[in-house]
This record gives structure tokens, sequence and C-alpha cells, in this order.
């Protein structure tokens, strides 16, 4: 590669009781695409944003073209060229475009002119948007434009993206790699964060891996397979989810042209949706958020009451009941969002337990709580699943998202469900946990119960369910079997790129 | 009866000085709410202000002085909100809530002393010829300074938050603060300013109260007013101007009906009393029915762990 522009020494940042970096090095070149792998908690964030000048290091020195570098807050670091775009929580959805995009900006032209070379920028690099209309409208992929359009205004020289990719459709992703492919041509480095293997072997020049806050290895993407750098982040031979051959039962499960509106003013509404999994199938179903997923999810749950036939377990209709007798009944549910949801943060694990297991696990009798045995039951899903804590009396809270999600999902599998319905059960979970889960919730198709995975991660759902079907603005397609099912038909399924046309990249 | 005793020109005129005071601390805690900071502490930085305003005024026989302690008084008590909010991180609204019993019983224990005292006169505005014209005369050119001073906050801090930078980070702030900190905003301190501003202007309008609306001293004599403009920053969507509308309905319906009262109308004397509550807030719900919504940080402890 070229020069050298960004060069980090023997960074260490110590938070109280863990030591987010440890001594890490490495070297990112102008006009490099970098690569940062690692699984949750592998000390990414943390080193980003102190090359950002969010966080100050503890020990350890950067240079940027040779002159020392140690910015003292992200204005500094935009000043030195350096642009980042956030994975999440850095738009503001009541402002619009031009106002997001003057507030990331040290001196912003006045709005007419920004918008002016909003629409320019936006046009040259391909990625069209309006600079008047308010973010909180806009799609997910729409809104990543409006942050990487207000980095590149800025002229950087570093671009670092974080997990960029995780809310985008297929045939979006194509879009921002063209940008990207066209950004590092001009000279530009980008340093993208990803634990998408595939991405960044198609994208990166050049992969550091990071576990535990030290760098244990340097690759070159093109040149390694996606289960090497796998194995180089986790650290140990990582276990493929297996497939038994199953038989298919008689339909469990069956959604009869259901609507329902969404309880929220942002939600989407479902209409007429139509689905039928057989016991010991896996159905996965995939859309980019917010199409219906979690309305779905709460039409199953039983927190969204709809008719009667609408919903039909094992052929008796359902749609009328709550989750408790939906529960007694065998159709069992885990939301996506794990602190609030699936999970009350400040509750201990033993009365998580409780909350969703009593009904099937006999944990009350006549309104008395049998505390023993709900403990008992923590400490099996506990054991189970591999939950890393130091016991069933630790709040929901204290365990890290992997953690706590194996204990959601173990909590609802180990009740024996008949049916079970899980959205994004490994989002934001490492690969090994990950790969945990989804082995159980084959096991559990195995054993005749009905799953139903509701997912954003397209691997996932090649990987375990046997059909497939998209959610795009409340409509569910006709689901489709996985096997042979392209990259191409699966983006189509999911409304393609969503009005944004697949802009020329010149 | 006789209805026709009631002079309109008068009427405006007066409307404009009962709404005052709702108006300059409505005002502040727009500003402080857009920050995304909920401070229920308004009527005791109110009245607060309005004792210190009172005593200074008292004790150096000038109104200016007075609402300038008065504004220091808010500002000072608003302090204390700043230190659990935003040091403390403790609950927005318990910590309003005790800033306003605070503020009840700290102003009347200074006030003890400043029972059946007159506090000095303050100026109308003469502008001669002008303040002589009649109708708009006793209407634009004939009130006190702090009347026009409240109408000055509201066009500054309308334009502020519409056409300045400043504007658009402190609406920035309050909409996500982890977003704004996540660009390297300084979350906390801007927090703090709105606060301070917030606390200065109810500080204020309390020393309107006490100084010109009702030129004495007796304890709790803000009577809710801080609780009103609370309501009316909600019910005006967060928009200054509506502010200023809600402030003059809710002015010119008092005043309305102790003319009313006054004519001798045949309604009894409780429901003209709660009308001006009444109708401001039907009028406000209806206008608030749209899409603008209350800053989305509003109210959320802010704490720079990441």
């Amino acid at each position: 590669m070229s020069e050298t522009l960004l060069s980090i020494r023997g960074l260490t940042k110590a938070y109280p009781g863990v030591v987010a970096n440890s001594d890490v090095s490495f070297d990112i070149g102008a006009g490099e695409v970098h690569a940062l792998l690692g699984e949750n908690g592998a000390g990414k964030s943390t080193l980003v944003k102190m090359i950002y000048g969010l966080v100050k290091p503890d020990s350890g020195a950067m240079t940027l073209r040779g002159a020392p570098y140690a910015p003292a807050e992200p204005r500094a670091a935009r000043a030195d060229g350096i642009a980042m775009v956030f994975q999440h929580f850095s738009l503001f959805d009541a402002l619009n475009v031009a106002e997001n995009i003057a507030l990331g900006m040290e001196n912003p032209p006045p709005m007419r002119d920004l918008a002016r070379r909003i629409r320019e920028v936006s046009e040259t690099y391909g990625l069209p948007l309006d600079p008047f209309r308010t973010v909180g409208d806009l799609s997910a992929g729409e809104r990543q434009r409006v942050e990487i359009i207000r980095c590149l205004l800025q002229d950087p020289k570093l671009l670092i993206m974080d997990e960029p990719t995780s809310v985008l459709t297929p045939q979006e992703v194509e879009i921002l790699f063209k940008t990207l492919t066209k950004l590092s041509a001009e000279g530009t480095a980008i340093l993208y964060i990803s634990h998408k293997l595939e991405e960044i072997r198609t994208l990166c020049d050049h992969a550091t891996v990071l576990r535990l806050g030290k760098v244990v290895g340097e690759c070159v993407p093109r040149e390694s397979t996606a289960r090497e750098m796998a194995e180089l982040m986790v650290g140990t031979t990582l276990q493929t989810p297996t497939r038994a051959g199953r038989e298919l039962g008689p339909v469990a499960l069956a959604l009869r042209g259901l609507s329902a509106a969404s309880p929220s003013q942002f939600g989407t509404s479902l209409k007429n949706v139509h689905l039928e999994v057989k016991q010991g199938e896996v159905l996965g179903i995939g859309g980019v958020a917010g199409n219906g997923q979690d309305e779905l999810l709460a039409v199953l749950s039983g927190e969204i009451p709809t008719d009667e036939g609408a919903v039909e377990l094992k052929g008796a209709g359902i749609g009328r009941l709550g989750p408790a007798e939906r529960r007694r009944l065998g159709l069992l549910t885990a939301p996506e969002e794990r602190l609030g949801h699936a999970a009350a943060p400040d509750m201990s694990l033993t009365e998580n337990a409780m909350l969703t297991g009593s009904v099937r696990e006999g944990l009350e009798r006549r309104g008395f709580l049998k505390w023993a045995a709900a403990q008992d039951f923590a400490e099996k899903i506990i054991k189970a699943f591999d939950v890393r804590t130091p016991g069933p009396d630790n709040a929901a809270r204290s365990l890290s998202g992997g953690n706590l999600q194996k204990f959601v999902i173990g909590r609802e599998v180990l009740q024996r469900p008949d049916v079970l319905v899980v959205n994004q059960p490994t989002w934001g979970v490492d690969a090994s946990a990950a790969a945990a889960i989804r082995q159980a919730l084959l096991d559990l198709a195995a054993s005749g119960a009905a799953v139903i995975c509701i997912s954003q991660d397209l691997d996932e759902l090649m990987e375990i369910a046997d059909r497939f079907a998209a959610l795009n603005e409340g409509r569910l397609s006709e689901p489709r079997p996985t096997t042979g099912l392209t990259v191409d038909e699966i983006g189509l399924m999911m409304g393609g790129a969503h009005g944004m046309e697949v802009a020329a990249v010149g | 009866m006789d209805i026709s005793s009631i002079n309109p020109v008068l009427l405006i005129a007066s409307l404009m000085v009962a709404a005052t005071p709702i108006l300059l601390a409505a005002i502040g805690e727009l500003v402080v709410e857009k920050a995304g900071v909920l401070n229920l502490g308004v009527e005791g930085m109110m009245i607060t202000g309005a004792i210190a305003g009172f005593a200074a005024a008292v004790e150096t026989g000038s109104p200016f002085v007075g609402f300038v302690a008065a504004a220091a008084g808010g500002a000072a008590l608003s302090m204390l909100f700043v230190l659990l909010t935003q040091f403390a991180l403790a609950n927005h609204v318990a910590s309003g809530l005790a800033l306003t019993l605070f503020g009840l019983g700290l102003s009347a224990l200074i006030g003890q002393s400043y029972g059946g005292v007159k506090p000095p006169p303050i100026g109308k505005l003469d502008l001669g010829p002008l303040s002589d014209l009649p109708v708009i005369g006793p209407i634009l050119f004939s009130q006190d300074l702090v009347v026009y001073l409240g109408i000055a906050l509201v066009a500054a801090v309308w334009a502020l938050l519409k056409f300045t930078r400043a504007g658009l980070v402190l609406r920035a702030v309050g909409e996500s603060h982890d977003a704004a900190h996540a660009l390297g905003y300084k979350v906390v301190r801007i927090r703090i300013l709105a606060i301070l501003f917030g606390g200065a202007c109810a500080g204020l309008g309390g020393a309107y109260i006490s100084l010109v609306r009702v030129p004495q001293w007796t304890d709790g004599m803000t009577a809710g007013v801080g609780w009103i403009a609370l309501a009316l920053v909600v019910f005006a969507s967060w928009r200054p101007w509506r502010v200023l509308l809600g402030a003059y309905l809710f002015g010119g319906i008092t005043v309305l009906q102790l003319n009313l009262q006054a004519a001798g109308v045949a309604i009894p004397v409780e429901y003209l009393a709660m009308s001006p509550y009444i109708i401001t807030i039907v009028v406000l719900v209806i206008l608030s029915a749209d899409k603008n919504k209350a800053p989305a940080s509003l109210g959320r402890i802010f704490h720079a762990s990441q």
C-alpha cells in the first residue's frame, strides 16, 4: 500500500474492572480500507473512540502523517481530517437533514449554501438526499447517507465506519460499497468495523483482529476464509450449527389474513399476513427493521389482540387470547429488546425466570409464588445455556448482552414450547454465543416444535431456516424454501432498495 | 350589571401586565425544556425571585436593582437544581418538586420582616405624543419596561432557536443527548446554562408580581402561576410565539373575569375565577393537536458513560 496515514502504537485504556484495550498497535495506509474485527467486548468501540477523541488513552501514542496526534475532543479529530459514521445515536430525529449535518461540522456555511453542497456531494457519490427532509421520516439506509455525507463534507482523510451495514438491504449494501470504493480510490482511508466477515472479504484490503482488548492477528481478508477470521476472533474452533434431517408434522401455527394496526405512532401496521408453520419446521422472516417485525411478534405473543380466527394454534383460533393463555397452550415468544421487553432489567434472573415461566413450569399456586422452584428453573437455564453470571440472584441488567440473550432464549426453549417465536435472537451477540443460540433453536425444531425466527441477519436465516419470507411495509412475502435462494432474490423479497435508486457511481 | 363599563383599551393594556409574570417564567422554562431538562421548580424559583426582588428594591429604593436581584435569586435557586440533576444525576421530577417546596419555605423565611412594606414604584414608558395616541398609546407605548422585556425575550428566544447555531445545538442536546455528546458537544454545560436562564426568567416573573402586579409581599403570593407557566410550555408545543399567545389569553381572561365580577355579572364568582385556567387549557390543547412533539430527551438523565 502507499504511505502510512495513521499509526497507532501501544494504546491502552482501562476502565474500572476491565481493560478495554491493551497495547494495541497497527497502521492504516492512505487510501486503504482497513477492517477492525472482533467480538462484542473485544474493545473495537473503545479503540475508535480514542482515535475520534471521545476517550483519552491511558498510555500509548498515535501519529497522523508522521506528526504526533492526540485529539482532546472530537472537534480536534475532525479538524485533523478524521470523521466517523456511528453505529447508532448520532442523528436527531426531529431536525432536518441539513441541520443534522450542520451539527457535525466545525464552521457550517449558511443553511442555503449548505443545502446546495449537500445536494452536490450526495449526487457525486451516488447517494441522493433532500436536505430539508426531517430525519425521523427517513429509512435506515437514508439515515446512514446523512451520516456519510456529513463526514464527506469535511473532506476527511480517514473515515471510521462502525457496523454500517447492519440496517441495510443487500442492494443498499451494494450502493454503500460502491461509494466506499470510490472514496478509497480518491485516497481516503477507511477504518471499517464489522463482524460480517463476507463483507469484509469483499471490501477490505487489510484486517486487524482484536480479542479481549489485544491485537491477536492480522490478515488480508481476500486471502483468508471467513471461517479462519471467525476463529481468530473467537480464539477457539467454531461450531457450525448442524441441522438434523427431520420430519415435518401437521401445521402448528397459522396466520390467516391477519391485519393489525401498530400501537405506536411510528410503527408499521400489518396488512393481510398469511403464514403457516409445521411442527419441526423453522420459518425465517427477514426484512429491514421497522417493516412490521415488532408488530408481528406482538400479534403472535398476544400483546396485540386480533380477530379470533386470524391466529390459529393447532387449528384453534386464539386471536383474542392474552400472552399468559397462549403460553399455557404452548405458544411462546422472545421479543427483540432484551432489557425492558424480554427481561425486566432491575429484577434478578430468578424473578425474570418466574415472569414467563410461572404458567408452564408450575411456579405459582393459587397466587402464591414458589421461589425455590423458580430459582431451580433459573439455575437450570444458566447451566443448560452456559450463561456467564455469578448466580441467579444477579440483576438482568448486570449481564452482558450475549449472556442475557442466552438466558432469555434458554428460558423459553426450556419451557418445551410447541411453537416458539423469536425476534432477532442473536442481535449484538458474539459469534460463539450466537452459534449456541442457533443450535438450540435447531434442536428445538428437531424435537418437533415449530420455530419462527424473525431476524435481520440474512446469514443466520439461511443457516437455520427451512423456508424464508420477508416483511416489507407490513406485508409478508410468500415463503420460499431457503435452499437455492440467491441474495438478489432475497433482496427483491425485502423490497429491493426501498425506493433508493441504484445510482450510477462514476 | 353593566358590561359597557368595561373599557376594551384598558382591558388590553392591563392584560399585558397580568400576563407578564407567566410569560417570563414560561419562556425561561421553554428554553430549559428545549435543552431536555424538565424543571418543575418554576413556582419555587418565581417566589424566590419575588422576595429577592422585593427585598432588594425596598432596601435600595431602586426597582431596577430589585429586578436584577430577582433574576440572580431565581438563578441561584436553579443552581440547586443543577447540582441535583446534572451532577448528582437525580430524577428531574422529584428535584423540581423539591425545589418548589424549598423555594416557598425559603421565601417565607426571608419575607418575614417585609409584610406590609410598600416597594418603590416602577416607572412607565412615556414617549410623550406616542403615549398619548388613542387606543394604541395606552396599549403599546405606556407600559413599564418589563412588559417590553418579556416580549423581547420571546422574540429573542424564537430567533435564537430558529436561526442561530447556538439554538441548533441547544435543540440537539434536548433531542438526543447521546448523539450530541458523540458529536462532541458539552451536554452538561449547555444544560446548566439553560437551567440558569430559566431560573433567572422565573425570578424576573416572580418579582414582577411582588413589585408591579401586587406591589406588596405576602407568603405564597405567586399562587400557582409557576404551574400555569409549566402547563403553558407544554400546551404551546414548545413554540415561543404560542407561549406569548397562551400567556396573553390567560392574562386576558383573568382581567376580563375580574372586570365581569366588578360589573356584577350573574355568574357565580367561583366559575369566573376558574375560567382563565379552563379556557387557556382548552384553547392550547386544541392548538397543540399537531405533530409538534416534546424534545425527545426531555427529563432523561444524561451520564457520559461511553
